[in-house]
Order: C-alpha cells, then sequence, then structure tokens
C-alpha cells in the first residue's frame, strides 16, 4: 500500500489502493483535529500557497487550517485580484512561484485542465481545489470518508448523486472515486443538467427523484448555481424544488439508514429542505466540513512525502 | 528551363485512377509524357512514388498582421518540405483580406518570399464580419480564387443569400465552414462522455449538420457554386449526399486531422489537438475517412494553422485552435493508405486533383501538357515526428513524437526543385 502520485490533480489517475492509503491516513487526522493539540509538525519549513482564480470560502479555509494544523508556512493567494487582470499568464504564475520556492500549491480555477497545466510547470506539489467542472479530487475524498465511517465500508453502496451533474466537478471526482471502489453508482437531475454521454459512464442515469433515490444507500446533493436560470436549464427554482428538491417524500424512497450528503454552500429550499439538512439522524453535511480539513492534512502529508522524495531521488516517485 | 526524365518512378496519376511503374519528362515547366529529350536530366527514382503537387485549400499564413507565427517564406518551405505545390491561403488575418489593395500586398510578398505557388482567397464580407458585401468583382480581378470567411460563419441568412447570389453572378467559388454559430458558441470540444467527463465546453456534432443544412437551402435558392471547408461528422454526410444527388454545385473538404484524430486524443486537456471544428468520436473519423474514399468528401487539406507557443500553452477552452499541417499532411495521410482505408490514386484525387478542379487550375494531373507540380515521395520511410525540426515558424503539430510513414524525397515547381533547398 503506497501513495505514488506526485500531485493529486483528480481521482481519474489515482488507484484504488492509493485512495485507502489517503483514506487511512486521514481516520488519523481527524483523531489529531478532535485533539487538544491540534498540531503536527509534518509539513515543518514547508511552504505552501493557496491560489484561487475562483471565490471560495470553505475549501481555502479547509486548506489553510489543514495546513496550519501540520505546521506549513501557509499563504493565501485571491487571483482575481491580482496580477490575472494585468494580463500574466498562467505560466509567468508558475514561473514566480517556482522562484518563491513553493512546496505545496492548493489551486482552484475555472477552467477545466488550467491545474494540469499548471502542475506541468512548477516544482512543487499540486494540489487541484476544484478546475472548471473537470475534478474537485479532495471533495471526492471528503465524501468518501464521510461514507465510509458512517456506513462501515465503501464499496457495494447505491450512492445517488442529485442535481445539476452537468456543471460540477465534485459529481465527477465522486463518480471516478466510487467507481473505482466498486460501487454503485446513480446520477439524477433534470436532463438539461446531465452531461451528454453519462450514460457511458458506467453509471445509472435517472430523471425521476422518486426512482434516482429508490433504495439508495446515499443520498448526495449538488448545489444549483443560481445562474442556471438564465441559460434556460430550468424553468424556476420553485419548480426545481419541487421536482428535483430533497424533501422527505423524496428522500422516504432511500433506504431507511440512508445518510444525506452536500458539498456546500446550500441553497435551502432550491435542492434541499432546510430540516432534512438539519437532521442529525440522516445528514452528515457537518461532518464532510470536519473530514475535509482531515483529509486535505492526509493528502499534503502524502505529497510532501513524495516531494521530499523526489527531489532527493528523482527518479523514484512517477508522475 | 532544362529539361528533365524522371526513371523508374511509381507513377500515381489520380486521374486515371493508376498506379504503376514509368517514366515521365519534363520540358519548360510542363509535362511532356512518357518519353524525354536526349538533353534531359535523368532522375532515378528508384520505384518511389511520383505524383503531382498537393493543392492545398485553407492555408493560413500570418501576412499580413502576425508574420512572427508564419510568413510566406516560412510557410513556402514548410510546404515544399511537405510536398504541397500550390498554396491557396486563407483571408483570417488581421487585417482581413477583404479589399484589393490588402490582396495585391498579399501577391507581391507570396511572390517574393514562396517557393511554392500561391494562391490568395478573400473574405466574403468585409473584415469578415458577415454584414457588409466584399469587393468580390474587384477582388477576382485581382487574383482571388474563392470567397470565404473562414470560421467566421455569416450568420445573418440575409446577408449570405445576397453574397452567394451577387457571387454566382461572376461564376465566384464561395466556402463556407458549416457550423451553427449560436449553438456552437464558446465550444472547445465535441459533446459526449470524453468531452464531459474532462468537463470541457462542448457542442453537438449536430451543429455542423445544421449550419450545412442552411447553407445547402441558400445554394438551391441562388445556384451559388459553393465548398464546405470540412465536413465532419456522419450526419452532416448524408446530407452533403443528398444535396449532390439534387444536382447542387457543391463539393466539401476535410482536414487531415479529422481523418487521423478523434476526440480522445486530447486527452489530458492537451491544446495542440484543439482545432475547429473540434475533433469527433472515432465513428465520425471512420465515416469521413469512407466519404474521402467514394468522392463524397471531395478535398483533404491540411488545415495549416500555426499558432504561437502562447497562444497554446493556456487551458484549454482559452487556448487558441488550429494546428500546423504543411509538413505532417502527406505522412499523415499516408497512415489511411497503410490501414488499407484508400489506395494512393484516390489518396491523390483528393489531395491534388479534385481542389485543382474546384478552382479551375491545371495542376492536378501527370498528363501532357499539364504544369509540372511533382512531389516525390518513399511512402514507406518510418519516422519519429520532431516537432523543433518543423519549417513553420510555429511548431503546435498535434503529432509531435508520433511514429509516422512518408517522406517527402523532392517537390518541383514548374519544373524547377525546391525541395530539398
Amino acid at each position: 500500500m503506497s501513495f505514488r502520485a506526485r500531485h493529486l490533480l483528480g481521482i481519474e489517475h489515482l488507484a484504488p489502493d492509493e485512495i485507502t492509503t489517503l483514506l487511512d491516513l486521514a481516520e488519523t487526522c481527524v483523531d489529531l483535529n478532535r485533539s487538544a493539540d491540534k498540531h503536527d509538525n509534518a509539513l515543518q519549513g514547508l511552504t505552501q500557497i493557496n491560489m484561487f482564480f475562483e471565490n471560495s470560502t470553505r475549501t481555502q479555509a479547509s486548506f489553510e487550517l489543514a495546513g496550519k494544523r501540520l505546521g506549513a508556512d501557509v499563504m493565501n493567494m485571491h487571483m482575481q485580484a491580482s496580477s490575472v487582470k494585468k494580463g500574466e499568464t498562467l505560466i509567468d504564475t508558475a514561473l514566480t512561484l517556482n522562484a518563491m520556492h513553493t512546496d505545496l500549491l492548493v489551486v482552484r480555477h475555472p477552467d477545466s485542465g488550467a491545474v494540469n497545466l499548471l502542475a506541468q510547470k512548477v516544482n512543487c506539489a499540486v494540489l487541484n481545489a476544484g478546475d472548471g467542472r473537470h475534478e474537485h479530487p479532495t471533495q471526492a475524498l471528503l465524501d468518501a470518508l464521510t461514507i465510509r465511517r458512517a456506513k462501515g465500508r465503501l464499496h457495494r453502496l447505491t450512492v445517488a448523486i442529485c442535481g445539476d451533474i452537468a456543471h460540477s466537478r465534485v459529481a465527477r471526482s465522486n463518480i471516478w472515486l466510487l467507481g473505482k471502489m466498486e460501487n454503485r453508482v446513480r446520477l439524477v437531475g433534470p436532463p438539461t443538467l446531465m452531461p451528454s454521454g453519462a450514460e457511458d459512464w458506467g453509471v445509472e442515469v435517472y430523471d425521476d427523484m422518486h426512482e434516482g433515490l429508490k433504495d439508495a444507500d446515499v443520498v448526495m446533493m449538488l448545489r444549483l448555481q443560481k445562474e442556471r436560470m438564465d441559460g434556460a436549464f430550468i424553468p424556476s427554482e420553485r419548480e426545481y424544488f419541487h421536482r428535483y428538491g430533497l424533501d422527505a417524500a423524496k428522500l422516504d424512497k432511500a433506504k431507511d439508514d440512508a445518510i444525506v450528503m452536500h458539498p456546500g454552500p446550500m441553497n435551502r429550499g432550491v435542492e434541499i429542505d432546510g430540516t432534512i439538512a438539519d437532521d442529525i439522524n440522516r445528514s452528515v453535511i457537518q461532518d464532510q466540513v470536519e473530514m475535509g480539513v482531515a483529509v486535505r492534512m492526509a493528502a499534503m502529508k502524502l505529497l510532501a512525502d513524495n516531494l521530499s522524495a523526489a527531489r532527493t531521488q528523482p527518479s523514484e516517485v512517477t508522475a | 528551363m532544362t529539361a528533365l526524365l524522371f526513371k523508374n518512378a511509381r507513377l500515381i496519376d489520380p486521374e486515371a485512377g493508376t498506379d504503376s511503374i514509368g517514366t515521365l519528362a519534363v520540358r519548360d515547366g510542363k509535362i511532356a509524357g512518357p518519353t524525354g529529350m536526349d538533353d534531359a536530366r535523368v532522375i532515378d527514382c528508384d520505384g518511389k512514388c511520383l505524383a503531382p503537387g498537393i493543392v492545398d485549400i485553407g492555408v493560413k499564413v500570418f501576412e499580413p498582421g502576425e508574420r512572427h507565427k508564419e510568413s510566406f517564406r516560412s510557410a513556402g518551405l514548410a510546404a515544399a518540405a511537405g510536398g504541397v505545390t500550390t498554396m491557396v491561403t486563407r483571408p483570417d488575418t488581421t487585417p482581413a483580406i477583404d479589399t484589393p489593395e490588402i490582396l495585391e500586398f498579399v501577391r507581391r510578398r507570396a511572390n517574393e518570399a514562396s517557393p511554392v505557388r500561391v494562391l490568395p482567397m478573400a473574405a466574403l464580407t468585409r473584415g469578415r464580419a458577415g454584414r457588409e458585401m466584399a469587393e468580390i468583382g474587384f477582388l477576382m480581378d485581382a487574383g482571388a480564387v474563392a470567397f470565404t470567411d473562414c470560421d467566421s460563419v455569416v450568420t445573418d441568412t440575409k446577408v449570405l443569400t445576397r453574397c452567394m447570389t451577387y457571387a454566382t453572378s461572376l461564376g465566384a467559388l464561395v466556402i463556407a465552414h458549416p457550423q451553427e454559430p449560436i449553438f456552437s458558441a464558446g465550444a472547445a470540444a465535441t459533446s459526449g462522455k470524453f468531452a464531459s467527463l474532462k468537463g470541457l465546453p462542448a457542442v453537438s456534432p449536430m451543429a455542423e449538420r445544421m449550419g450545412l443544412d442552411r447553407d445547402i437551402a441558400v445554394v438551391e435558392m441562388t445556384g451559388a457554386r459553393y465548398h464546405a471547408d470540412q465536413i465532419t461528422t456522419a450526419r452532416a454526410l448524408r446530407r452533403l449526399e443528398r444535396a449532390r444527388a439534387a444536382g447542387l454545385d457543391i463539393t466539401a473538404g476535410v482536414s487531415i486531422h479529422h481523418l487521423t484524430l478523434n476526440e480522445l486524443d486530447v486527452g489530458d486537456f492537451r491544446t495542440f489537438f484543439k482545432v475547429k471544428p473540434p475533433l469527433r468520436s472515432e465513428d465520425d473519423r471512420l465515416a469521413t475517412v469512407d466519404a474521402v474514399a467514394s468522392g463524397l468528401i471531395d478535398v483533404i487539406s491540411s488545415m495549416h494553422t500555426p499558432q504561437d507557443e502562447e497562444s497554446k500553452r493556456l487551458p484549454f477552452a482559452e487556448a487558441a485552435s488550429g494546428a500546423v499541417g504543411l509538413e505532417t499532411l502527406l505522412p499523415a495521410a499516408m497512415r489511411l493508405v497503410h490501414n488499407g482505408h484508400i489506395d494512393l490514386p484516390t489518396l491523390w484525387r483528393a489531395l491534388s486533383l479534385a481542389p485543382s478542379k474546384r478552382l479551375g487550375l491545371e495542376t492536378g494531373r501527370l498528363k501532357a501538357g499539364a504544369p509540372a507540380d511533382l512531389v516525390l515521395f518513399d511512402p514507406d520511410a518510418p519516422f519519429v515526428m520532431d516537432r523543433a525540426k518543423l519549417r513553420s515558424k510555429s511548431k503546435n503539430t498535434p503529432f509531435d513524437e508520433a511514429r509516422m510513414e512518408g517522406r517527402v524525397l523532392g517537390t518541383w515547381v514548374g519544373g524547377a526543385p525546391v525541395f530539398p533547398e
């Protein structure tokens, strides 16, 4: 069992044993985070830069906390406000970061593939914190840890991912991860928000919530971006909530012990009924936030190990 | 000019549809037939292929405007090395080639700098903006061989109809890019399993059929001479077939990239594989290969589109479209021959004869009296493509590090050697 990747760009190129290794390590981070002295010096002396080309409060805070608890020097860069507006390219940004001797680079970018591009040009470990509609690997990993802790396993579960699949990087990373760990994945949503070709992904596609949620172990709701009405994807928030919002009647179709997840931030009354989100017997949404910090700590520890191995013996770690 | 005698050549004659060992004589810049004169310089072809030079419709040279990406000199050298003896150049420069004055500049620069023939196309509408008609008559007088707004689709059907009606009265050839422009706005890939997994902005392949359907209707109304620059989907091919059967004057081309690559080649966001229209599914690729073999698609082009590193080293959706192709057209096309999809005379019909005929040129043939524009090549010579060695100023080829077969040994334009330099 080992974790060989040099960067965490997506779930697509991870092997199942790498996922398990990371989740096992994250468990120890959960324990650390719950202890009185929430500190470890695993990243002592390393520089972590969080570079967000897209607004984010929660993910950035989670990465920042994870880095600080591991003793890294953490810096946040808000790229909309700085050099991007001056016309600096992603490549120039990468060169700048190299000159600063960055060790861990956390990137969120509105374009699919932008983080892959950056990773080719920097000499540090890169963590994808979300690129366009492509991947959001730490979200899928924190979801996996949450599921594993709630259900006692991460295989042979029926997971319904519901809502705006087309625009969701969370959905794509989860589809990769849950598939690799041998679960049954269903995608549920209006056909306008279903990616073209999804039926060929090895998942089941539903446009009816009642059918899609039937006997599910896990119900994963996705955020509906408010601007989706503009592109004529859906008629209105109220019709969306009526047909695709998670309420008691729809959740009733899932297994009695089904858990409810949401990557946040939630639109209460749009994709999820507030009372379900707050139901401590069903909702694991707060656990997801907690697992987020732990998973990001584990990911950075593993990448830092591989980075130091690569810097001493460049041939031993594969890209 | 000295006479030449190509001996022991494997003659690829697209007009006769033959592929046979023989002798070809050249005199005064023209093909003289199978026997030469005593004073002829003898070239022993050693059984290698001798074919009419490639006539490449749709080459982008960045003059005027962005000569750092490609000049007539660099493009001409690349063409000569690739067996392309006539470059039919695109008007989508900055500024667009939409006045006789700019066209004069282009012709002068081309004559000075290019070792191969250059035939310029001009914009159909001013600034390729799709609003006002360009001076089609004056531009024809100045030497424009066809009129096209390139990948900028004339959205206003009223404007397109008037341009086509006017062009018809002058016998001008209109070349269009069949695509429904609003539907495909912002798309960087073909929608489907792959693009969705990668989260790329994508458009249904149906957008091409929608665009072609509209254009066919306008051709039916106006009687225009029409050429679709690239047909890349099976759906659109069925419409093309029907329009052709109805007797409309419609021809079509396809780029070498759509014949040899598919959407999966993009892999992890490799922007050198971003072209317009986007690469298609394997089913669509095979349909276009069949259409070339049957003659439904008339013309294969390189759609040579140089882009500098800065334009390509961007996130996929933001990166520039296009690939260089003058030097890789022949070896890439040989893949179709080696895979058994097509024979050499049929391939050369699409690379040389059909584009010549469509533009009313004498080239593309091996018969006596035709211009001695020739390419000598070894169809089997293997090599690994190295983009750094390309003669184009821009090196954006999707075939970098690819194993290819087919090497140009010599190129002649009007009987004069242009490659090797």
